[in-house]
């Protein structure tokens, strides 16, 4: 099908795409990729779209000390090939790879598909568990949003009235940290019938301090489930990640839908568990070494 | 402030000659290829950025052209499977290395998820080092995005390697 009819402006700058978005039904249009289908399939039809695609200063990677900002206009593709964003952050590439094939990725955005909000994205869960956050312009200024208070139901976040997501936070990996990021899809590329991305951090002594997951396609919004438990203090080669695994088959909540039962999920959330476990402990091991 | 509208004139770089029209604003690039330009060999399959069929080159890069506005290709250089074959200047064409590989490896059957396999693995290739010999995880990126029900994709990837290998002997 073909969009319903729609007005569509593309200002140059964020002021003047906030006064447009005050419209009643305005909506922003950044990458498109979530978006174009939905209007495509009418499931979404906006009075008018707010094109941002030419307001300046929304396109740039920044990675300091503290972690990685992302603007509103970063490609997927471009924060996939960032070299310094996955020095700070690794989670970003290892997540990113998984998002859709590459002609997707050339428009679709980061922070696009963190402000859509669908918890089978595999940025949300990033989001949540690098514990990072988003900066919304509004009428009134800038304000900085936690994941916590941004994410409120399938597709829904805490954003109100006319605002634009102008960036996302990643804080960087903490010392003596490792990180992985896996999906089981139908086919490479697809929406994951479910994802894991976790953090293994070590004490100085390398015994396991913290176990942290965030799950694609499990749940209605993304969570963080601290997994350390089961394996805290464990030197790090002899962990039983395995049980691990088990701990978090017991904290997820997933659905049943045409891909999946719920139980089926539940089996996938251990097995991913358990082997980006394993993968992300041995990174760790290797950057405590180095450090 | 800026202007809101329900139509608009767009001037587009098309296969490198500039073309103009005018479009309603929820004309889809897919679509405004096909009808407001009469490029047909752009097809258009599930029109939701599943299928591939439609992926077109805006500005060097393969992007599903039912998930862009024309609107937002204004000012922009689209590439679409009319554009792949070069002139031969004796008043013919010569295929391009991709179309070449598609012809010799038998990579299509109905034809109808061709120009967008095409145009993606035309990108791919064009903006690699082929010196380097193509991996088959490589291939398989290249040609991961897109749907074909009648090859069961042997062919296809044969064609990659194919036309991967032609493209390193003409550099």
């Amino acid at each position: 099908m073909k969009p319903a009819p729609f007005r569509y402006a593309d200002p140059g700058s964020l002021d003047e795409a906030l006064e447009v978005l005050a419209e009643e039904g305005a909506k922003v249009l950044a990458g498109g990729q979530s978006l174009l289908p939905l209007l495509s399939m009418r499931l979404a039809a906006p009075a008018t779209l707010v094109d941002i695609n030419r307001v300046p200063g929304l396109d740039s990677i920044e990675v300091t000390g503290d972690g990685v900002t992302v603007g509103a206009l970063v490609r997927h593709n471009s924060l996939l090939h960032d070299d310094a964003a996955a020095r700070s952050q690794p989670l970003l590439t290892r997540a990113t790879a998984n998002v859709a094939h590459p002609a997707v990725r050339n428009r679709g955005t980061t922070v696009g598909s963190i402000a859509h909000a669908d918890p089978s994205g595999e940025m949300t869960a990033v989001l949540a568990l690098t514990d990072g956050s988003v900066t919304v312009a509004g009428a009134a200024g800038s304000e900085v949003v936690g994941w916590r208070d941004l994410f409120v139901g399938p597709l829904e976040t805490s954003i109100a009235g006319p605002a634009v997501v102008t960036s996302a936070f990643f804080p960087a990996l903490p010392p003596r940290s490792g990180t992985a990021f896996q999906e089981v899809a139908r086919r490479k590329g697809d929406y994951a019938v479910c994802g894991a991305g976790v953090v293994v951090t070590l004490d100085a002594g390398r015994r396991v301090a913290s176990v942290r997951a965030s799950y694609v396609s499990v749940g209605l919004t993304p969570e963080v489930h601290d997994l350390t438990e089961a394996v805290a203090g464990s030197p790090v080669e002899k962990a039983d990640w395995a049980a691990a695994g088990a701990l978090a088959r017991t904290l997820v909540d997933p659905d049943t839908d045409i891909h999946a039962s719920a139980h089926y999920r539940r089996l996938l959330v251990g097995v991913l568990t358990e082997r980006t476990l394993a993968e992300a402990a041995a990174e760790a091991a290797a950057r405590a070494t180095r450090e | 402030m800026t202007g809101v509208d329900t139509e608009r004139t767009i001037a587009v770089t098309v296969n490198g000659v500039p073309r103009e029209a005018t479009v309603p604003v929820r004309r889809l690039l897919s679509d405004a290829l096909r009808h407001d330009l009469g490029l047909t060999g752009t097809h258009v399959g599930c029109e939701h950025g599943v299928c591939g069929a439609c992926t077109v080159i805006v500005d060097g890069d393969p992007v599903r052209s039912c998930l862009m506005l024309a609107v937002q290709v204004d000012g922009s250089s689209v590439r679409t499977v009319e554009g792949l074959a070069r002139d031969d200047h004796q008043g013919g064409q010569v295929l391009h290395p991709v179309q070449e590989a598609f012809r010799e490896c038998h990579a299509l059957q109905c034809g109808f998820c061709t120009p967008g396999f095409l145009m993606t693995i035309a990108a791919g290739l064009e903006s690699r080092d082929n010196a380097q010999e193509i991996s088959e995880e490589e291939v398989d990126e290249l040609v991961g995005g897109n749907l074909c029900r009648c090859t069961g994709y042997a062919n296809i990837k044969k064609a990659v390697r194919h036309a991967a290998t032609a493209m390193k002997d003409d550099a």
